[in-house]
């Protein structure tokens, strides 16, 4: 009954019924069993997709039979199929994770809620990505949004109510601008399919209605994607959020909105006749370099460590604008891999940090004195994460950088290469402190023992980690599936 | 029935009933003319609402008990949703509304659009009376 | 003023007044302090694109996409249809909204954002 054509469909579908279902049954251990079983078949789903179009094909499914571009079409490409693994499975892994981190941090009979809003939210960012309808992105980009501010709300501490309030505000006009692009695009051509748009949108690219389009879609989808000085909500939402919650949204809701920036500004735009016209490519470039020194600057100021590791984020979100912004095979590859790489580092990260709040109760830098030898195997996680975030050679943070570099270097921008060096010196001075901290400290007398992390939770995260080494040193899988992404969506390949 | 203006009251009681009634009009006229789930739903979740704030919350939630309107919201999108799953076992793409009827396929479009919009109707409806109920909690 | 300028002006008027709903929303969620004007202004703001979509979607003489045979004109539904669902995700992102005041201000005793700043930085 479940054939290769119906998986598009079936592959959003699965979690949001569950999600329902979870809303309708709300016992907590159920609901993780279902969630469970739901995210594991939208996994095998996405590979058995992922496969079928890794060689150029394009699948294309059209919704309740309606051909597009009347009809909604959800269709996958090698860009849509890689950027569903990184979220499915990052889903996967961290619900799995979710086990014991959400029944020691979230209130029992919130449990069974929080396993469905999850569920919920998955599917608004596999939605996000599947479509290929402007205003069905909208629509789900509004799914996952709200069902992230609720995430976000159900943390401990009361500041993240006020956090889950400023994202929903910043969030709201963001998507709200999106959305005001899509309308000026429909008025000039009559079209939200995806591929009708970019079909239509060729001669008429430098009208004034399709650039003041264009604006809105970058400057909403930047401020979702927090874009430094766009990234305001980020610090805070992810500091106070459930450990879940922050390994989640740190590793897929802003990666989902750059995704849709690629698409639109690639596919649908050809990057360098639309984007060039309004000078967007160089706004886009000069902010990418400020996000990467502000957001790594900013994080060594910060003495909360979750919050910390989101000023990191905001520094690697400027890496993957900045692959876009470039330009170039080289530099998309690098932008691609980043996403994926980061996804798998930040979440790895935040799920560490999780382990240290369950048996802690705190993530505050002064409060880890000497824990490395309490808990071996999360703070030995922590370096190898960290290594990765600065671009050790042999991880995964190494190869993105690599390709990042290398795209530079054939824009002929070898400055910036020398930017990127020193931004992973600043990353070494954040993360050193944490592990100065960690390991050369000895525990004060009158702190409480702590133990080691769940096996369940390590067992999670040690599974990103390995893929954060395997996939540093065998890059086939990821740099190669980005080189077809980014191939397929690149016109002019350099 | 506790005290307060008699006059809301009177009209409260002479308004609720056409307004469901209404509601199931807008529902079941829905797939020819203006009007489906979504205006239906709302049009019945704001007469219970009337009969919340004209004779107090605790005699709405008697009519409509808050354990049910959180059930209905899920189950809402679940009827949705399970449209879609039926067109799919039928043989047809997802919420392809053809295929509940294959030997009259504008048929099986009336009965698809009339069962979504149902679940439509369910979540509408419950959606409002959550929100009502939580915001209006610990006030009677 | 001649009357090419002025109907210049009135031709476009629903975009002057989604300007100004969009400019008066976003002020109004900067300007303000209470979560509650905030949510207001971002309602606002969110009313505009409604305004941007259903303005153009009115075809005139049109009559609505209801088919009868003493018509030959229709308006287009498509813009109604994507904003009734815009309408939904606006509701959807205003009860949320409230329901986090509600909780902030069982949470922190006030709904004025920089009196909640002040009592973090304390903390």
């Amino acid at each position: 009954m479940i054939e290769l054509t119906h998986m598009p469909a079936l592959v959003v579908v699965a979690p949001l019924m569950a999600a329902a279902l979870c809303a309708l049954i709300r016992h907590s251990r159920l609901c993780w069993w279902l969630a469970t079983l739901t995210l594991t078949f939208s996994c095998v789903c996405i590979v058995v997709m992922g496969r079928a179009v890794f060689d150029g094909n394009v699948l294309s499914y059209a919704m309740g039979s309606w051909a597009p571009p009347i009809g909604i079409e959800y269709r996958v490409d090698a860009l849509a199929a890689f950027m569903l693994g990184v979220v499915g499975f990052m889903a996967l892994i961290v619900h799995l994770y979710g086990y014991r981190s959400v029944r020691a941090e979230i209130p029992q009979p919130l449990q069974g809620w929080y396993h469905a809003i999850y569920l919920l939210c998955t599917a608004g960012l596999l939605g996000m990505v599947i479509t290929g309808d402007t205003f069905n992105a909208f629509v789900f980009m509004e799914i996952a949004s709200l069902s992230a501010y609720t995430l976000i709300a159900m943390g401990k501490d009361r500041r993240a109510l006020t956090a889950a309030f400023q994202y929903l505000i910043l969030g709201t006009i963001g998507a709200t601008f999106y959305v005001i692009g899509v309308g000026f695009l429909y008025l000039q051509t009559g079209t939200l399919n995806m591929t009708d748009l970019d079909t239509r949108l060729d001669g008429i690219m430098d009208h004034p209605g399709v650039l003041t389009g264009l604006g809105f879609l970058i400057a909403g989808l930047a401020l979702k994607s927090a874009l430094f000085p766009l990234h305001l909500w980020l610090p805070n939402a992810y500091a106070w959020a459930p450990s879940v919650s922050s390994a989640l949204l740190a590793a897929t809701a802003t990666k989902v909105t750059l995704y849709l920036l690629i698409r639109f500004a690639y596919d649908i735009f050809d990057f360098d006749i639309a984007l060039a016209q309004a000078n967007w490519s160089f706004v886009l470039f000069v902010l990418s370099l400020a996000a990467i020194t502000a957001g790594s600057l900013l994080a060594i100021a910060q003495d909360n460590v979750k919050r910390m590791l989101a000023y990191s984020s905001v520094a690697q979100i400027g890496y993957i604008t900045f692959g876009i912004a470039v330009a170039n095979l080289n530099s998309l590859t690098g932008a691609l891999v980043h996403l994926a790489n980061h996804a798998l580092m930040k979440g790895a990260l935040f799920m560490l940090l999780g382990g240290v709040m369950l048996r802690l109760g705190s993530v505050h830098l002064s409060h880890l004195a000497g824990i490395g030898r309490q808990m071996p195997w999360t703070m030995a996680g922590f370096v190898l994460a960290g290594a990765s975030l600065l671009g050790v050679p042999g991880t995964v943070g190494f190869v993105s950088k690599w390709y990042l570099a290398v795209g530079a270097l054939d824009a002929g921008h070898w400055s910036l290469v020398i930017v990127l060096m020193a931004s992973s010196l600043i990353a070494l001075a954040y993360m050193g402190r944490v592990i100065e901290m960690v390991y050369l400290r000895e525990r004060p007398a009158d702190a409480p023992t702590v133990t080691e992390a769940p096996p369940i939770m390590l067992a999670a995260t040690w599974l990103v980690l390995a893929a954060c080494i395997y996939f540093g040193l065998d890059t086939d899988l990821t740099a190669g599936l980005a080189r077809a992404a980014a191939d397929s969506i690149m016109d002019q390949p350099q | 029935m506790n005290g307060g203006p008699p006059i809301p009251r009177v009209i409260a009681r002479i308004l609720i009933p056409p307004m469901l009634l209404y509601a199931l009009y807008v529902q079941f006229h829905g797939e020819y003319g203006p009007g489906g789930g979504f205006q239906a739903g709302a049009i019945a979740a704001s007469a219970i609402i009337l009969y919340g704030l004209v004779f107090g919350v605790s005699h709405a939630q008697r009519a409509v008990p808050p354990a049910v309107v959180i059930a209905g919201m899920p189950l809402g999108v679940l009827i949705y949703a399970g449209v879609g799953i039926a067109t799919l076992a039928l043989g047809d793409n997802y919420l392809a509304y053809g295929a509940l009827n294959p030997d009259n396929p504008p048929g099986g479009q009336h009965l698809g659009i009339m069962l979504v919009e149902l679940g439509v109707l369910v979540t509408v409806f419950s959606t409002m009376l959550t929100i009502f109920y939580a915001f209006t909690e610990g006030e009677d | 003023m001649n009357t090419e300028t002025l109907l210049t002006f009135f031709g476009a008027l629903n975009h002057w007044i989604t300007i100004f709903l969009i400019v008066t929303g976003l002020y109004i969620i900067v300007a303000r302090s209470n979560m509650i004007k905030k949510l207001t202004g971002l309602v606002i703001f969110q009313t505009s694109v409604y305004l941007l979509y259903i303005g153009p979607g009115k075809v005139l003489g049109g009559t609505a996409v209801i088919l009868n045979d003493r018509f030959t004109v229709y308006s287009n539904p498509l813009p109604h249809v994507l904003i009734l669902t815009a309408i939904v995700v606006g509701v959807a992102t205003l009860a949320l909204g409230l329901a986090l005041v509600v909780r902030i201000k069982e949470a922190y005793g006030t709904i004025e954002e920089d009196a909640i700043f002040e009592q973090d930085r304390d903390a």
